[in-house]
Formats: C-alpha cells, structure tokens, sequence
C-alpha cells in the first residue's frame, strides 16, 4: 500500500517535472481556446466564402461567386470600404496628435495633473458604451447642444449633423477623436522614459523648443505611436457599435454611416448571407494584415528603438 | 521680480486652458446627467440651458419599470451575471498561461507566444460569421454561453499584460521554491499568483468594463429581451418609427455609465498603469 502510493507519487512527480508537458498543461487554456474559437472559425470562413449558405439549409460551394459579387456587381461593399478608409484615415492621425499634444501638455506635473489625465481619460473609457453613442446622436441632432452653442457663439445652424449625408461621417470622426484619452496616458509614460540629459544636453546646444521636440521627443516616442497606429486602424476598421446605434443599424443617412463592419453584419445577420459575409471578412484580414506587414516592414526606417547593444 | 509675475500669470493661463478645455471634453457626459431629470419637452427645446428648471426623477421611474415585465433591474443583473462570470473566467485562465509563457521553457513555446500575438491583431468581424454557425450548431443561440465560455479559454490581451508582469518579478524565487521542493503547479499557486496582484486587479477591471459594455455579442447572440444585457436594453428605448422617449434612455443611459465610473474612481491608479505598460485600449 505504501509503496504502491509512492510509486504513485513519483510518477506524478516526474510529469510535474517535465517542463514539456507542464507547460502546456498552464497554456492548455490558450491552445483549446485558438483551436476550436480562433483557427477552426478562419479556415470554416475561408471555405464559407466559397459558398451560398444562409443557415438553414448546407452551405452550397458557387466558386468565386461572391468575390465576383462583392468586386464587380456590389457598389455599396466599394462604398462601405471608401468610407472606412476615409474613417480611418482622417480619425486614427487626429486622436493620436491630440493624445501626443495633450500629453505633453500635461506631462508638466503640477497639483492638478492628475485630476486632468482623468477628465481627458473618461472619454476613452465610456466612448465605447451604447449610451454614449445614444447621447451623440442627440447632442448632433437638429435640435441638439451643438447647434445650441453654436448659436451661443452666433453662428446659426439648424443642422441636422447625423442626418446630413454629407456631415454624419464627421459626427462619428469626431466621437473617435474624442477619446484621445488612452493613447494619451500611453504617451505620458512614454514621455516620462525619455531621459532628461537628452534635453539638458539639448539647451546646452541652445535647441528650439520646436527642435527638440523633432529631435528627441518625436523620435524617442515612435516605437510607441507606431503600435498605437497599427492597433488603431486595426480597431478603426472594426468601428461597429457606434455606427450601429447612430444609424439604427441601417447606414442611413444614404449608406454615409455604412461602415465596414456594419455592412458585413448586415450581409451575413440582416440577409442571412454567411458566405458574403465570409468573403467580406477574408478580404478584411487581407487588407488588415497587408497593412500590418507593412507597417512593421517600414517600420526600420521611421521608428527608432534604441540599441540594446550599448 | 517681473521674472516671477510672468511665470504666476503663465502658470494661470496654463490651468485655465487646460481646464477649459478639460470642461468642454467632458460636457456631453455632463449634459446627458443634467439631461435625465430633464422631460422630452426640455431636452428638445432648451437645448441651450444645460440645468435643468426643476429635477424630475420621472425619468428614473419610467425607465427603470423598463418594458412589460422587464424591469431595468432585470437587465442590470443579466448584465452583471454576464460580466462578472466572464470576467473570472478571463483572468483565471489568462493568469495560467500567462505563467506558462512567462517562465516555463517547453517545445513550441515561442510559436504559441507568436500565436498569442497574431490573435491579438485579429479583427473580431473575421471570426464573427463562423463562430456564430459554430454557436448555432451548437445551440447556443439564446444562451449565455457563446459570450462566456471563450472568456475562459484566455484573452491574448490579458495574457500579454501578464507576462510583461511576471517578467518584472525576479526569477530567483521560482528557483529557491525549487530547492524547497515545490512543483510548477505550487510555485504558480503560492508564489507568482500572490504577486501578480496589480497585474490581476488591472486586467479584472478592463474585463469587467469590457463586458460591460459590449453590444456586438449581445447583440448577435441574444435575441428575447429577458435575456437582454443593459446595452442591448437601452436601445430599446429608442424607436426608430417616432415616440423614443429621450428622457428614460438618458436616465438609464447615465445609470448603465455609473459602474463604468465607480470603477474609474476606485481603481484609477490600475487602469492608468494597465493603459501606461500594454498600450492597451478602453
């Protein structure tokens, strides 16, 4: 008996010591998790945008259909792509130049500061939540604040701003821009890594403000504003909920809030065109992973790390 | 003299600027408070008066007896259920592999890692359409399930915050754990769990805020109003054909933001340091 438990014991004492298999007994998590939730879904989507398949009957292999679809005949997906890119394009620059410029504003560290990186923050944290996008969509309507102060500033406008095709677009810009706040906290820390002798030896040279900033702060910082860009337009191409609740899930008004995502989801959930819907979403991982690769490709030319050798 | 008045009048103005605008970044969030004790009559026509006449708390009443049977109370719990399972399960199993990839040196261990990291960079609207037939097939349509259970297969961005965190804790107290004769499992459990603390408490707040809010699973995966989460409850306040009653989404709008700001208030210093160390979004 007890020599059969100590057999028992050493056993389970050689398995806890092979590193090989307590490893993946700590990360099995991870493993079952990617297997059945991340990489069985990508290669069922890459065979599902193959075909017809609206869920209730099997899905019907129709070739390069849907590609041919979604690139010849469909001029709302060109659509739906332009405006995400235009989204993109102009919101993920602007939040970051506001986060830097905030940032640096408030690096310089007085009693309020802290008070201050909270009321920039706050919008990041509830931007994302329904009732904001609810409150955005009142606050640009005609009858809403803005129109309101601007009026208190004298300039009439009965604008309606989200239902206006040509200005919705910029309503949902502008609430991207508005929670510069987490990219601001990251470059704050980043900004208080910079070592100080770098800019003490700078005005001993009688730098600019200006050129220190292009000098060292811009240089030093861009490892950190490249991984907020890349992860941005990664998150900017995904803009769904904001859209979603703004538009009443439609893109109204005429498609100018029909964003990528949202016309996916209406294609695959709206219509019940899962193989359309996949093909949507393939062509969205190429596009996001073309611009990830070369992102990091170019990356050695425009971002400076600093040599670990020394 | 001069010297010193310059920089007081500097300094005012700085403060002054910075505050200003401060006000004007949070003045949405101020007008939707001041907004839900307004009636529709107010939020309409007065758009310019930000305090409302009189504070009516019609609007919390209205709003909280919800639809029907339904009141808001009863999405404030399936929400709370939803984001407090998920939430364990998110950091107990990111915890794990975390620990795994931080410290143990196994085969393959630097192609997971790789994994972990392209699964971070991967837009959620590739998976959603596959994910939802694997759901479907399943039957799990109109359960809680498709939004919990992947929650407790680890979540790449908890895991990567974590193994930045173990990172900083010094590798000569696995190995003296060692000599004392504790396994892999022990020194996890009693040592490095202990003092992944902040890295724990970080990555429980954004889970929870992150659940919290979400929209787009609830939305694609629960489709019978007691099921709803307050998201997906909110919106139906709002009605596209007319009559939204603004002022009991307002209302409920500023309640469904209140833990959303409990917790910023409470665990400040986490949330900055979480943001500061991944660059992680929220």
């Amino acid at each position: 008996m007890n020599t059969a438990q100590s057999k028992k014991e050493r056993k389970l004492g050689k398995i806890t010591d092979n590193d090989n298999v307590v490893g993946y007994i700590f990360i099995l998590p991870f493993v079952i998790g990617f297997l059945a939730f991340t990489l069985y879904p990508i290669i069922s989507s890459f065979y599902f945008s193959f075909t017809r398949y609206d869920l209730l009957s099997s899905p019907r292999f129709i070739g390069l259909e849907n590609y041919k679809e979604m690139f010849i005949e469909d001029p709302k997906f060109w659509h739906s792509f332009g405006i995400t890119c235009l989204y993109v394009v102009v919101s993920v620059p602007l939040r970051l130049i506001f986060a830097l410029l905030v940032a640096m504003i408030l690096s310089k560290t007085t009693k309020l500061t802290g008070l201050y990186r909270a009321v920039y923050y706050i919008p990041s944290l509830l931007g994302g939540s329904v009732a904001v996008s609810v409150l955005w969509k009142r606050i640009f309507s005609d009858t809403g604040a803005v129109n309101a102060i601007l009026r208190l500033f004298g300039i009439y406008s009965d604008t309606n701003w989200i239902g206006n095709p040509d200005t919705a677009l910029l309503t949902l810009i502008l609430l991207a821009v508005w929670q510069f706040g987490s990219s601001m906290l990251i470059f704050l820390a980043g900004l208080k890594q910079i070592p100080r002798t770098y800019y003490e030896a700078a005005d001993v040279d009688g730098a600019k403000p200006v050129q220190k900033f292009f000098k060292i702060t811009l240089p030093m910082l861009s490892p950190v504003i490249f991984f907020n860009l890349v992860m941005q337009t990664i998150t900017g191409f995904m803009t769904f909920t904001q859209t979603f609740i703004i538009s009443n899930g439609s893109g109204a008004p005429l498609d100018s809030l029909l964003l990528y995502a949202l016309y996916l989801y209406q294609q695959a959930f709206g219509y019940y065109r899962m193989g359309y819907g996949s093909a949507m979403a393939w062509f969205m991982l190429v596009i996001i992973g073309a611009l990830t690769a070369l992102a990091f490709k170019t990356s050695s030319s425009w971002v400076y790390y600093e040599s670990k050798e020394e | 003299m001069f010297v010193k008045k310059r920089a007081i009048v500097l300094n005012a103005v700085y403060h002054f600027f910075v505050s200003i605008f401060g006000l004007f970044m949070l003045y949405p969030i101020i007008w939707m408070f001041f907004a839900s004790f307004k009636n529709n009559h107010e939020i309409f026509s007065l758009t310019a008066s930000l305090i409302p006449k009189t504070f009516r708390f019609e609007n919390y009443v209205n709003g909280w007896n919800g639809f029907g049977t339904l009141t808001f109370g009863h999405f404030i719990e399936n929400s709370l259920i939803v984001s407090i399972i998920s939430t364990i399960g998110a950091v107990a199993s990111s915890a794990l592999v975390a620990y795994g990839l931080a410290r143990i040196k196994f085969k393959g261990k630097k192609f997971w890692f790789a994994v972990m990291l392209i699964t971070m960079m991967l837009p959620y609207q590739v998976l959603m359409v596959p994910q939802f037939v694997l759901f479907h097939r399943l039957g799990w349509v109109n359960t809680y399930l498709p939004i919990i259970v992947p929650q407790f297969l680890g979540q790449p961005f908890f895991i990567f915050l974590m193994i930045q965190f173990i990172q900083g804790i010094p590798a000569e107290l696995d190995q003296s754990a060692k000599i004392d004769g504790c396994n892999r499992f022990s020194i996890f459990f009693r040592i490095i769990l202990p003092l992944m603390r902040p890295a724990i408490i970080t990555s429980t707040i954004f889970s929870f805020c992150w659940r919290w809010d979400d929209f787009f699973a609830a939305l694609l995966y629960l489709n019978q109003p007691r099921l709803y989460t307050v998201p997906l409850a909110l919106r139906m306040f709002s009605d596209p054909a007319g009559s939204s009653d603004w002022g009991a989404m307002m209302a409920m709008g500023t309640i469904s933001l209140l833990p959303l700001i409990m917790v910023f208030i409470f665990f400040q210093k986490y949330l900055v340091e979480g943001i500061a160390t991944t660059g992680l979004k929220g």
